[in-house]
């Protein structure tokens, strides 16, 4: 189980969006995601990192989508490290390529 | 907002259920051209009610309604249904992935060039034994040139990435680096499962299942080599045998929580591995509501299924230091081996099932039996030595 590392690096200040072959299924503790060209498994495991996932390709850098979503400065690392996990997964791409 | 509240363990999470299934096993029919020797299914001739086209095309459309990603598709020989391409495209078409085992009968050159231009399927060709001597010993003569002529027509045709399921014996444990260098002749992935003693299964466990011995050096395989090899998780029963978390996966039971089986005729049993009256939870068929949402029904509603998202009595292994490792093992493997549900696995690796397989034991009989006529027989009596072993020079 190892995540397929891409050479893309998770830039903050840009716009991501999901993967256009990953399927996101909410769930009680929060969402499960499935890609289905890496056909791997990911947890997102709260709502609030849900909405960010889902709003990320409305917003143009990843600190407004967090700011929408309620998430604080002092509250932005976590949420920062699960996203730049999600990248690193190729769940998250830029959104300028597909 | 927001402070984020302590997240329970994912396993704990999953323990309690899901809306959906992550991934479900759909077994198509019990018709099989092989006869292999350890069928979880005890599959051979078809049942005369096996869901038709339509019924099937319902219950993909449900599954897409739920969000199942996807479904390991299985039998019987999936393949020898006539409409069964036309059911993997209505998968697809309606975003469920599909992966399927196949002992290869039906995958020509033809079938390996359509399943190359496909994005959203996955094929398992199984393979119990390295060499034909050990394979057909198991699946039945002609089944080793079978299941490599399909892999050689999938390389050929440029299929990425099939799968070789192999389920784990006393007979071939000796052959993982081989079943490796295999795949990787074939640019596949290989894919390495636990023997269940589940429908004819039952009845060659005990001489199949790999020794204690040979579940130490699985593991320390697993462990060392295994990061390139699917396991489904199988062998969380081994969890305890070293460092938690050195066997990758989520190693928990997911038996009517995370995963489950429908069957041919549309029953919906807790896994793959219980096709039984204990453990069958519905009917796609029967607990639908004006002939829609019978799989939902069931997945939610289910009285088993409930009872399974309950917390479970650590019975006898809660004073055990790696119950929170194993969680108890496989309920399907100890009930078919007539054993406490709430006792160790009879393959427990402090050897606390060792015990329980000596005493007498009332093993439940398989819930019902499509064999042909008979099986294969085991004719192996012990693992074929190698020949280096014979000839030294």
């Amino acid at each position: 189980m190892t995540a397929h590392t891409v050479g893309v690096a998770f830039d903050p200040t840009r716009t991501w969006r999901l993967h256009p072959q990953v399927a996101v299924r909410p769930e009680p503790f929060g969402a499960l995601l499935y890609h289905f060209g890496t056909r791997k498994l990911s947890f997102l495991k709260n709502r609030t990192i849900l909405a960010v996932v889902e709003s990320l390709d409305e917003h143009p850098t990843v600190a407004s989508a967090l700011a929408a979503a309620g998430v604080g400065h002092d509250q932005e690392a976590p949420y920062l490290h699960a996203l730049s996990v999600l990248v690193a997964s190729n769940m998250l791409v830029r959104k300028e390529t597909p | 907002m927001i402070s984020i509240a302590p997240v329970p363990r994912l396993v704990e999470q999953f323990e309690r259920g899901l809306d959906a299934p992550i991934c479900l096993t759909w077994e198509l029919t019990y018709a099989c051209n092989l006869a292999c020797v350890h069928c979880l299914s005890s599959s051979g001739k078809r049942d005369p009610r096996e869901l038709s086209t339509a019924q099937c095309k319902a219950v993909i459309d449900e599954l897409e309604r739920m969000g199942v990603f996807y479904v390991n598709i299985g039998g019987g020989e999936p393949t020898i249904r006539p409409d069964f391409w036309e059911l993997v495209d209505y998968a697809t078409e309606h975003h469920v992935g599909v992966k399927f085992s196949t002992n290869g009968v039906r995958i020509t050159p033809e079938v390996a060039d359509r399943l190359a231009a496909s994005d959203y399927v996955d094929v398992q060709i199984s393979l119990d034994g390295a060499t034909a001597e050990v394979n057909d010993a198991v699946r039945g003569s002609g089944s080793f040139a079978m299941a490599i002529r399909a892999l050689e027509n999938l390389a050929n045709a440029g299929f990425a990435d099939a799968k070789i399921s192999v389920v784990v014996t006393r007979h071939n444990v000796g052959q993982l680096d081989d079943f490796k260098t295999l795949a990787d002749h074939y640019g596949a992935t290989l894919r390495i499962t636990r023997l269940r003693p589940s429908g004819r299964g039952a009845d060659v466990w005990d001489e199949l299942h790999p020794t204690a011995d040979q579940q130490v050096q699985l593991y320390d395989w697993l462990v060392a080599k295994g990061e390139r090899v699917l396991t489904g998780d199988s062998f969380f029963h081994l969890a305890g045998l070293g460092a938690p978390g050195a066997l990758a996966g989520l190693n928990m039971c997911g038996a009517g929580r995370v995963v489950c089986l429908i069957d041919p005729v549309g029953d919906v049993y807790a896994c793959p591995f219980a096709i039984h009256d204990r453990f069958l939870a519905g009917n796609i068929l029967s607990d639908s509501v004006n002939g829609f949402g019978g799989f939902d029904n069931v997945w939610k509603h289910s009285a088993l299924f409930t009872e399974l998202r309950q917390p479970q009595s650590a019975g006898a292994c809660g004073s055990c230091g790696h119950y929170d490792a194993c969680r108890g093992g496989c309920m399907a493997a100890k009930f078919f081996t007539g054993l406490p549900l709430d006792g160790p696995d009879p393959e427990c690796v402090e050897g606390y099932g060792a015990p329980a397989l000596a005493a007498v034991r009332d093993k439940p009989r398989p819930g019902a039996d499509h064999s042909r006529g008979k099986p294969v027989m085991l004719t192996l009596q012990r693992p074929p030595a190698k020949p280096c072993n014979e000839s030294p020079v």
